[in-house]
């Protein structure tokens, strides 16, 4: 459904700034789970949606902050384009703004870059109603600071998301996953060698005793790439893909708090009991942890950052503490955007 | 203006005496950056040698409140280094290390001072290179390629400064170290790095950075095509693109560009030819092959008048040197030209090509264009002759009415040179007051006491003002509420 919701929204965090009420700013709700839990007053933004352009031959999408990602991810896919950083739904009701202010990528991100890699452009409604709009639906530009890629992962803090602009990709020709046998040692060092190759290894995993490497390319590029690399192909590759973007593969079942730590290439395995998920070529492994066990520190011991993803008891924080500096600099940053401190107070850390 | 004593004895003490200058002679070379219409001779320049002293020169400008202007080596085309009066130049150039390159994990931790071209050097042997390439890239360094967030012609595949980066050390000028991004790519909190990256100078100073580096492809492939008309060019590009190929690089040419360059380099253009596009393909030998075939078979379809494929290495470098010295080539036409930098959606093309070759007869000035077709970035070049009374006032003027129909077609005045001191004009026809005290606001989070390039980047509201009083459209005079100082 397309409709233009800005004027109704400007005027509810207008209120809601005037009366110093809290927002909870709401997409799909898909992915309330992430973040530090907040609470305040619904700001629905599901029904600001529709796609406003999107033209293949410029590589760009725009489309209001509301709109479903599958709608976007079906529009692109009818002209033989996509959404490279392969971002999860969580959910049936994923947004677009949901999705780029949790900034959250998939099993492509090694290969193709973040999701704030891919922002171009937003629109934006600040915390004291103002409705400003930086970047644009260019693929260079640099007049003016980078305030749309700071709205990438900002959980809401800064704005409401009401447009964005994506720079999008071409569809590969074919893909093909295939599966070797190995520890979890073994995958980390192999995953590290072929992403310094020239091979299009479009994702890599370790689950397990099983690393699971999918490749882009054409045919004959995917034949060679088989005779080189070996193992076995995987039959249901797009549903293990899914399984993992998703989170719905068994590793992800059940209550037991989930780490995700995010790490150097080539970090050792992490001081941490339980065997992990790894994903983007060692770059991102999951752990799930007894309640009460932290992965901040064991994260940190090998030059990586951790956060308690799903599970989480309230009001801990479930991100890698910042430094003093950085902290302040966020505060002055929140307190510029957001003065009254009503949007989504508290998501990112306490008090921010 | 003299410099204050207080504060060139504490650089002194701090940094060693050999590294403040501070006569006319010896601070004259640092007077101006590549856009050499602007200069102010620095009143001091700091040369540090370590990221301790960096801090050093920072903690002193802000107890004595003066202003500091970063610079690496001169070469940004937009005024961003010029010094600012009573400021302190600190130059980087001295942090020239690299302090790792790492194969196996692909990144390179070097000091702000390393040329961009050095990188792609040291990793070569081990088959890795970085791949922002700005056409300056022998003498540009990397501490101002993050702070001009630097492309180069390969950026529409292997993308800009941002997309290569991974952490940089920040000096504030509050006198904190920052640690923005993660060599894993993935950091907690705001995205700072993207923000910080392309900031001008105006935030903070690098002084030292985590790039990643890429496998050289496996094979490269580059197409030179000829058209009889820039339309059927520009929707050559478009096609190509459209058909799910991204080329590593797509640079367009326009008539005059193609005989400055040819009669410069001599190297083989077509000079009958009203735009000339080299097309690189780049990856694995299989995936070039057919896209290789299919961009002929395009360029064909769009009625190319000739196209070629460059047979080794050394036909493709001398097919690229044509375009890669286009700026000296077309230089050479004119005693003074001005380089425009904007983009553009890339479907208005053809139509602003033609909306500029209006522009440039009712000027009487000549215009060549050359254009990262790939990813919409335009590059006319004004030609001039400053020694002709009001010469230079028409070219700025024909330059910011071809800024502003690049913003009017949804496009901006700077893709890849940045705003500096240059284009503070056009800026205020990109943006309106509220996106401009936005970002004033941002800057005040990093630096308070605006002393870090102050003036640059970013336009006053005053400013935005006269500039709305010299350029009145159609009876619409931007700004109009606010006072004029």
């Amino acid at each position: 459904m397309d409709r233009d919701c800005t004027s109704s929204l400007v005027e509810q965090v207008r209120e809601a700034s005037a009366r110093r009420l809290p927002l909870r700013i709401v997409g799909g709700d898909t992915k309330r789970f992430y973040g530090r839990a907040v609470e305040g007053t619904a700001l629905a933004t599901h029904e600001h949606s529709g796609i406003l352009r999107h033209d293949p031959a410029e590589l760009v999408l725009t489309a209001r902050g509301g709109t479903p990602l599958a709608e976007i991810e079906a529009a692109l896919a009818s002209k033989g384009q996509r959404l490279p950083f392969e971002p999860p739904h969580f959910g049936p009701g994923a947004t677009l703004g949901g999705t780029v202010a949790c900034g959250l990528s998939g099993p492509a991100r090694a290969w193709s870059g973040p999701l704030r890699d891919f922002v171009l452009g937003v629109r934006v409604l600040t915390g004291d109603g103002r409705v400003l709009r930086f970047g644009g639906e260019v693929m260079k530009n640099v007049a003016g600071y980078d305030v749309a890629r700071l709205m990438a992962g900002s959980l809401g803090i800064l704005g409401v998301l009401l447009d964005v602009s994506l720079k999008v990709l071409p569809l590969p020709s074919g893909e093909r996953t295939l599966a070797l046998e190995m520890d979890d040692a073994a995958a980390l060092a192999r995953l590290a060698e072929l992403a310094r190759s020239a091979l299009p290894l479009s994702a890599g995993s370790w689950i397990d005793g099983r690393a699971y490497l999918r490749f882009e390319g054409s045919d004959a590029t995917l034949d060679e790439v088989q005779r080189r690399i070996g193992g076995e192909l995987v039959p249901d590759a797009r549903g293990f893909w899914a399984s993992l973007r998703e989170q719905t593969h068994p590793f992800f079942v059940g209550d037991a708090p989930l780490w995700r730590c995010t790490v150097p290439p080539l970090a050792p395995r992490l001081s941490l009991a339980g065997t992990p998920l790894i994903e983007w070529n060692g770059l991102q492994r999951w752990y799930r942890c007894p309640p009460g066990v932290t992965a901040f520190e064991a994260a940190a011991a090998v030059g990586g950052h951790a956060t308690l993803f799903r599970h989480a008891p309230v009001g801990v924080d479930v991100f890698s503490p910042l430094p003093p500096a950085m902290l302040r600099l966020h505060h002055a940053l929140k307190r510029e955007f957001d003065p009254a401190g009503i949007l989504n107070p508290g998501r990112l850390y306490a008090d921010l | 203006m003299t410099p204050d004593p207080a504060l060139v004895s504490e650089l002194t003490s701090a940094l060693g005496a050999d590294a403040v200058l501070v006569s006319a002679e010896a601070c004259a070379p640092f007077e101006c950056d590549a856009l050499n219409t602007q200069r102010h001779r620095p009143d001091v320049v700091a040369l540090p040698r370590s990221p301790g002293q960096v801090m050093a020169v920072l903690n002193a400008c802000r107890r004595h409140a003066t202003p500091v202007v970063a610079r690496g080596a001169g070469t940004g085309l937009s005024g961003g280094a010029l010094p600012v009066p009573g400021g302190v130049l600190l130059v980087l150039s001295r942090l020239n290390r690299i302090i790792e390159i790492d194969p196996a994990r692909r990144i390179a931790r070097v000091e702000p001072g390393v040329t961009n071209l050095e990188i792609s050097q040291a990793a070569a042997p081990d088959g890795l290179y970085y791949a922002p390439d700005p056409s300056s890239q022998v003498a540009c360094t990397i501490g101002g390629n993050v702070a001009e967030n630097s492309g180069g012609v390969h950026c529409l595949k292997h993308g800009l400064t941002v997309h290569n980066l991974l952490e940089v050390r920040v000096a504030t000028i509050e006198g904190d170290w920052l640690t923005l991004g993660s060599a894993s790519g993935e950091a907690p909190g705001l995205a700072l790095l993207p923000l910080f990256t392309g900031s001008e100078g105006m935030l903070g100073v690098t002084v030292e950075a985590t790039v990643q580096l890429k496998p050289l492809p496996e094979r490269v492939e580059l197409v030179m095509a000829a058209f009889g008309d820039v339309r059927r060019c520009a929707d050559a590009v478009g096609r190509i693109i459209a058909a799910g190929i991204v080329p590593a690089g797509l640079e367009m040419m326009d008539a005059p560009a193609i005989r400055a360059a040819e009669a410069f380099v001599h190297c083989g253009y077509p000079t009958d030819a009203a735009a000339l596009l080299l097309c690189e393909l780049d990856g694995l030998n299989h995936d070039v092959q057919r896209e290789l075939g299919a961009v002929q078979a395009l360029l064909h379809e769009c009625g190319a008048t000739s196209s070629r494929v460059a047979t080794d290495a050394a036909e493709r470098l001398r097919m690229w040197s044509g375009r890669k010295s286009a700026f000296p080539a077309v230089g050479r036409l004119a005693p003074d030209y001005f380089c425009m930098d904007g983009t553009i959606p890339r479907r208005h093309l053809a139509d602003v090509l033609e909306r500029i070759g209006e522009m440039s007869r009712a000027a009487g000035l000549p215009v060549a264009n050359v254009f990262h077709a790939g990813d919409g970035n335009l590059h006319p070049l004004i030609l001039f002759d400053a020694g002709q009374p009001g010469e230079v006032e028409r070219a700025e003027h024909l330059g910011a009415e071809i800024l502003e129909l690049c913003v009017a077609v949804g496009g901006t005045v700077t893709g890849e040179h940045g705003v500096g001191v240059e284009k503070l004009g056009p800026m205020c026809t990109q943006f309106g007051a509220a996106e401009l005290e936005a970002f004033h606001a941002l800057k005040r989070a990093f630096d308070p006491g605006g002393l870090l390039n102050p003036g640059k980047a970013i336009p006053t509201l005053a400013r935005c003002a006269d500039y709305g009083a010299m350029r009145v459209h159609g009876g619409k005079l931007p700004f109009a509420h606010l006072p004029r100082f």
